[in-house]
């Protein structure tokens, strides 16, 4: 997605973007893979590194696509628009997607593409992993300026399917679990509050434009 | 009257011969309980002496440090290192051990009563969970068979029962709002599975009183079935006629049945059983995250033991 517009400017300018908040954005983003990696490789993640490293991966993905969700209804209330962060934050959800399924295949299966191909039928929470990651995909691509004018008002259509990507993964994390624990819960919650209040938003009653004009 | 002038050393202070004769043995341990001091999580652990046992296995053990900080116990909460950070609460003397149904001897007995004059022994088992990851323990312990002999199994038993106590005060998540599992936490066994020699009540690990987090001060441990099935902090074993109900069955049907050997044939609904994680391996030398998995066997390895336990059963549908 970056390399399409290489051409335009430094290598730094394309990956970071030239608003220093965003910079800064990206760079703390980056910081828990940093952290954890550092931590795995230092044998500082305890009695179980591999699913730890794994687990949190997957984590700050879904957060950073509940953070992406967030900013709309956050404008909406009043709050402040933070719309100019959001293909940062949706862009780290999918670096971080990509790292989650890169430990998976290449630490938890060591590769073995029978086995991965296999569990990706056979084990539903893997099916829907594998569903948000896909779904992610076409959204990274498009995230830059270039693919934004190309696609017009089927942009918008297209990222739409974030809301789907962020469905599976809330369900992603609660299929994985043996028992109830609050956690993924709360990150399903959060998940439904936020699709939940788009469709909310759209059905609210307005004023026509002639009767606010009177 | 008649005033008594006390002797310069009474007899309860004069140290047992047969302490005496073990001193070593006793700055051994206390010099094991002194590292172990180190770890809050064995604060309150005394050094056990055990006899070797042939049932062994001589692979690398899982470090104290994760044996005793990866827990599944769900009373004291979810997270795997809940139990060593709430477990500290359980007061684990007196501890009874109520002992009921088809049973001669029935009777409230006091956990020394129960595996008294019984030799412990030293068991260093592959533990594999149902998460898929599995540990080799140093468990110390006494065959279940030898306490099942002393409470008199009647004829018409056919099944074990266990339960786990049920202490809301000490243990963290038995109340509030958030409750993983019903309690009390059951388990049980066929008799003869609970007679097998290698099924033991386990009463320390790394030579000394378990850890708290790791189901003091009485537990089981069988080392063919998944981890679930070794039901920690024991008070109470009732003989029964009818298959007991467990734990995880009752709570997922579906996932976990009353046998749960280790079978990497069978697959859990969710994920496979084909390999396991084996916990504090350090392959590859970056800190663990590279260790290869390893192949599950079927019944843990310890087929060639257990197999005959299994003679013309489906075990695809007795999982």
């Amino acid at each position: 997605m970056a390399a399409l517009s290489l051409q335009k400017g430094s290598l730094s300018r394309v990956v970071l973007g030239a608003d220093p908040v965003r910079r800064a954005l990206y760079i703390t983003g980056m910081m828990p893979a940093v952290l954890y990696f550092y931590w795995g490789v230092t044998d500082q993640l305890g009695a179980d590194p591999q699913n730890i490293l794994e687990r949190a991966l997957g984590l700050w993905a879904l957060r950073f696509l509940i953070a992406s969700l967030a900013i709309t209804p956050l404008r909406q209330l009043g709050g402040p628009n933070l719309i100019r962060y959001r293909r940062a934050l949706g862009l780290l959800a999918f670096y971080y997607a990509s790292l989650h399924l890169t430990t998976y295949m290449l630490i938890d299966k060591g590769l073995d593409l029978n086995a991965i191909i296999a569990d990706i039928i056979k084990r539903p929470y893997i099916t829907v992993g594998m569903l948000a990651f896909t779904v992610l995909v076409p959204l990274a691509i498009t995230s830059n300026g270039p693919m934004i004018r190309r696609l017009g008002a089927n942009w918008r259509k297209l990222h739409r399917l974030v809301y789907l990507a962020a469905a599976a993964a809330a369900l992603h994390f609660i299929m994985l679990v043996k028992v109830w624990p609050l956690e993924p819960l709360i990150y399903a919650a959060l998940v439904a509050a936020l699709l939940l209040f788009r469709v909310a938003w759209s059905l609210r009653p307005r004023p026509q434009r002639r009767a606010a004009a009177n | 009257m008649l005033i008594r002038k006390s002797t310069d050393i009474r007899p309860s202070e004069i140290t047992d011969q047969s302490v005496y004769m073990r001193r070593r043995e006793f700055m051994y341990g206390a010099a094991a309980l002194g590292m172990a001091a180190a770890l809050p999580t064995s604060a309150f652990a005394m050094p056990l002496s055990a006899i070797k046992s042939p049932l062994s296995t001589d692979e690398t053990l899982t470090p104290l440090k994760d044996v005793t900080t990866y827990n599944n116990f769900y009373e004291f909460g979810t997270d795997k290192d809940d139990p060593s950070k709430n477990a500290h609460t359980l007061t684990t003397k007196p501890w009874k051990v109520k002992v009921d149904g088809l049973v001669n001897k029935p009777a409230d007995y006091d956990l020394d009563d129960l595996i008294k004059s019984i030799a412990l022994e030293e068991r260093i088992y592959r533990m594999r969970c149902v998460e898929g990851w599995s540990m080799v323990i140093p468990w110390i312990g006494v065959p279940l068979a030898s306490v099942l002999a002393r409470i008199e199994p009647q004829g018409s038993a056919k099944y074990v029962a266990f339960e786990t106590l049920v202490r809301p005060a000490e243990m963290p998540a038995q109340k509030g709002f958030f409750q993983p599992l019903p309690w009390p936490y059951v388990e049980g066994l066929r008799l003869d599975e609970a007679m097998h020699p290698l099924t033991i009540l386990a009463v320390g690990l790394y030579g000394e009183t378990l850890p708290k987090q790791n189901g003091a001060p009485i537990r089981l441990v069988v080392p063919w079935k998944y981890g679930f099935k070794s039901i920690k902090s024991v008070v109470r074993i009732s003989l029964t006629e009818k298959e007991p109900k467990t734990s995880w069955s009752l709570q997922n049907p579906r996932e976990y049945g009353f046998y749960s050997n280790v079978n990497p044939a069978v697959d859990h609904p969710r994920w496979s059983q084909a390999t396991e994680r084996r916990i504090g391996a350090s392959g590859g030398g970056l800190g663990g995250l590279f260790a290869k998995r390893h192949p599950t066997l079927p019944f843990n390895g310890y087929g060639d033991q257990v197999a005959s336990l299994y003679t013309g059963m489906d075990l695809k549908k007795y999982y």
